[in-house]
């Protein structure tokens, strides 16, 4: 019902076909009542991707499809979807009723019904002692949750969420992100949301689609692409702090980077030119492993992030914070279980094995 | 204080006093001309600066025509009054309607022959009614528009600078804004009502208030097409109070009506200038 589909979706700016290709060929298929959210730096073509869906943007190629229905060349207001911007985009003249109610009114909904709707809306994001106020008098939160009240009334079958959290500060955005969750729980529509933030992805997507320059990187759920990263993008992109990834020549069970020769304890899936990572968390200081010296120690409250070097290539390793801290200039030998490297195929920066 | 230094306040507003009585003076004395009889403005040079005591005589005749002590027969100004004012909402209400609309289509719409058509609008900044009179007068002539409201107003209607600030106006409204309205279903005309023209309110005021100054003061077009003398507008009528040659001028009444064209542009900018502050505070995002 709510499911959307891309087919092979490309978009071009500029005349003549080549000239910019800024979405090569994308093919989603997201089933209904999904929470997708779609991750990537600035400038991957995520929000292209959304505007798409929304009809703001023409496709230049390919099919997108809502619930079984060719929207190529639907006009937005037809597509039944609504939208929350990075901005909120409120009608700064209407008041937050007339804001909820003005997508409705222009479908001609009897004005009962459009009351209704509004205060349910208003009831679930505890917005109803705004009504009557403008834009302007309410804090970005309150914006931010009335844009989303828009939305909610028009009931649609695809919320579209373009970067909305950006605009809010650390603490509004934490609280607001649980405020998505629970909507999405209490609702059940699909959602498309656009971020760059890979912590909001984390935590809000059902799956993810992760997306560099165009091109989808890998699509799963959270912990498939943090636990198994398809290309060395994915697994440098996702986790903070990220990845450390080491191009190695590995020969039997010897790795041999940044002027070091490491030893594994288990054969890698290939032998010759590899890319080796692991995650600070994965990286357990011991009596005996691959020699880091110490450079700088960073205490976050939980945890500490130990930054330092493997040879010639920097580290970072994250320990507990009651365990013993390393001073800088320091040597500490760390060990890496076999199940927590990832290796890269160095040519097609994808992944080897499992 | 200025630079710390007293002396140079004191300085500061000398010059501004000065300032003020520059343009505050001959103003002063029109109206005080006004309250006294022609002959006491007349006779006594220089002319007293005290306030007479004919003040509703001379308003009086003025208004409503008369006869004066001099035996002249003045022409009762209230009527030029009227169409001043006619013609100049006229004009400003239609420099309005007709620069939102051009401004819209300027930054909202996709067309052949747009930037050809927005050089052509600039370029007609060129183009005062003094530069086109002639063949202007022809084409109002030839429509039989002399001596009418339409023919006074309808060429001085189009207006390029007020495009100019709508089309400015219009460029600072967020794309979001634009979106969120298609996605509501609305289409251009209903983006228009709905959402843009309640945010330009006070371009509109600060436009309305330009333009209606600007309709007040015309003189050169309204004496080309008028010879009815009804249909003269006031800055017209107070000139001809003013006959060169042997007849004694009332100067009473002449300064009267100066200053009764001067209170609704005045009335206006005040009124307005409520619109213009409210819109500066009320930040809108």
């Amino acid at each position: 019902m709510g499911a959307l589909s891309f087919r092979n979706v490309v978009k071009d700016y500029g005349i003549a076909g080549r000239s910019n290709r800024v979405i090569h060929g994308v093919d989603v298929d997201i089933r209904d009542g999904e929470f997708i959210v779609i991750v990537g730096p600035s400038g991957c073509g995520k929000s292209t991707l959304l505007r798409m869906v929304a009809g703001l943007e023409e496709v230049t190629a390919g099919e997108i499809r809502i619930g079984d229905r060719l929207v190529n060349d639907v006009e937005p207001a037809d597509r039944d979807i609504a939208m929350v911007f990075q901005n909120y985009a409120l009608y700064p003249h209407m008041s937050v009723f007339d804001n909820m109610a003005y997508g409705l009114k222009i479908a001609r909904v009897p004005r009962s019904e459009i009351e209704a709707r509004v205060r349910r809306a208003a009831a679930i994001l505890e917005i109803g002692d705004y009504l009557d106020r403008k834009p302007r008098q309410l804090s970005g939160g309150q914006r931010q949750r009335v844009a989303m009240g828009r939305a909610i009334v028009r009931q649609p079958q695809v919320f579209l969420f373009d970067e909305p959290l950006s605009n809010l500060d650390a603490k509004l955005r934490v609280q607001t992100r649980l405020e998505i969750q629970k909507l999405h729980r209490e609702l059940g529509i699909t959602s498309l949301f656009v971020t760059h933030d890979q912590v909001e992805a984390m935590t809000l997507a059902q799956r993810m689609i992760v997306m560099n320059r165009g091109v989808v990187e890998q699509i799963g759920t959270p912990e498939d692409v943090y636990l198994r990263p398809r290309t060395t993008f994915v697994a440098g992109f996702m986790g903070s702090p990220p990845m450390c990834l080491y191009p190695v020549q590995v020969q039997g069970l010897v790795a041999r980077c940044h002027g070091l020769s490491l030893n594994l304890t288990q054969a890698p899936p290939a032998q010759g030119e590899l890319i080796m990572g692991w995650r600070p968390e994965h990286a357990v200081p011991g009596t005996s492993g691959w020699p880091m010296q110490v450079e700088l120690v960073e205490m976050l409250g939980a945890e500490r992030l130990v930054h330092g070097r493997l040879g010639d290539g920097v580290c970072v390793v994250r320990i507990e914070a009651g365990a013993t801290v390393p001073a800088a200039g320091q040597t500490i030998h760390l060990q890496v279980a076999p199940g927590h490297l990832h290796w890269f195929d160095p040519r097609t920066q994808e992944r080897i094995g499992s | 204080m200025v630079e710390r230094r007293p002396v140079m306040t004191v300085v500061a507003h000398l010059i501004l006093i000065l300032g003020v009585m520059v343009v505050a003076f001959p103003l002063f004395v029109t109206l005080i001309a006004s309250t006294q009889t022609a002959q006491q403005i007349v006779q006594q040079a220089p002319m007293s600066l005290l306030p007479g005591s004919n003040l509703i005589e001379t308003y009086r005749i003025a208004l409503f025509g008369g006869q004066t002590g001099y035996g002249s027969r003045i022409a009762p100004v209230a009527p030029m009054l009227w169409v001043s004012f006619v013609s100049a909402i006229t004009i400003a209400l239609g420099k309005i309607v007709i620069s939102l609309l051009s401004a819209f289509a300027f930054v909202y719409f996709r067309f052949p022959g747009r930037m050809l058509c927005f050089w052509m609008v600039f370029i007609t900044l060129m183009l005062p009614v003094e530069v086109r009179i002639g063949p202007t007068y022809e084409v109002v002539s030839n429509l039989g528009l002399l001596n009418t409201y339409a023919g006074m107003t309808v060429p001085l209607i189009a207006s390029a600078t007020a495009t100019f600030l709508f089309r400015q106006f219009f460029l600072t409204v967020p794309d979001e804004l634009l979106e969120a309205a298609r996605i509501d279903g609305a289409g251009p005309m209903r983006f228009f009502f709905d959402v843009l023209l309640p945010l330009s309110a006070t371009s509109i005021a600060a436009i309305f208030v330009i333009q209606f100054i600007y309709g007040w003061n015309q003189y050169l077009w309204p004496l080309l097409v008028t010879t009815d003398e009804t249909r003269y507008p006031i800055v017209m009528g107070i000139r001809r109070m003013i006959s060169g040659g042997d007849a004694a001028n009332e100067w009473n009444v002449i300064m009267a009506t100066a200053i009764l064209a001067t209170i609704p542009p005045a009335a206006v900018v005040l009124l307005m200038q409520k619109w213009f502050v409210k819109g500066l505070v009320d930040t809108e995002k």
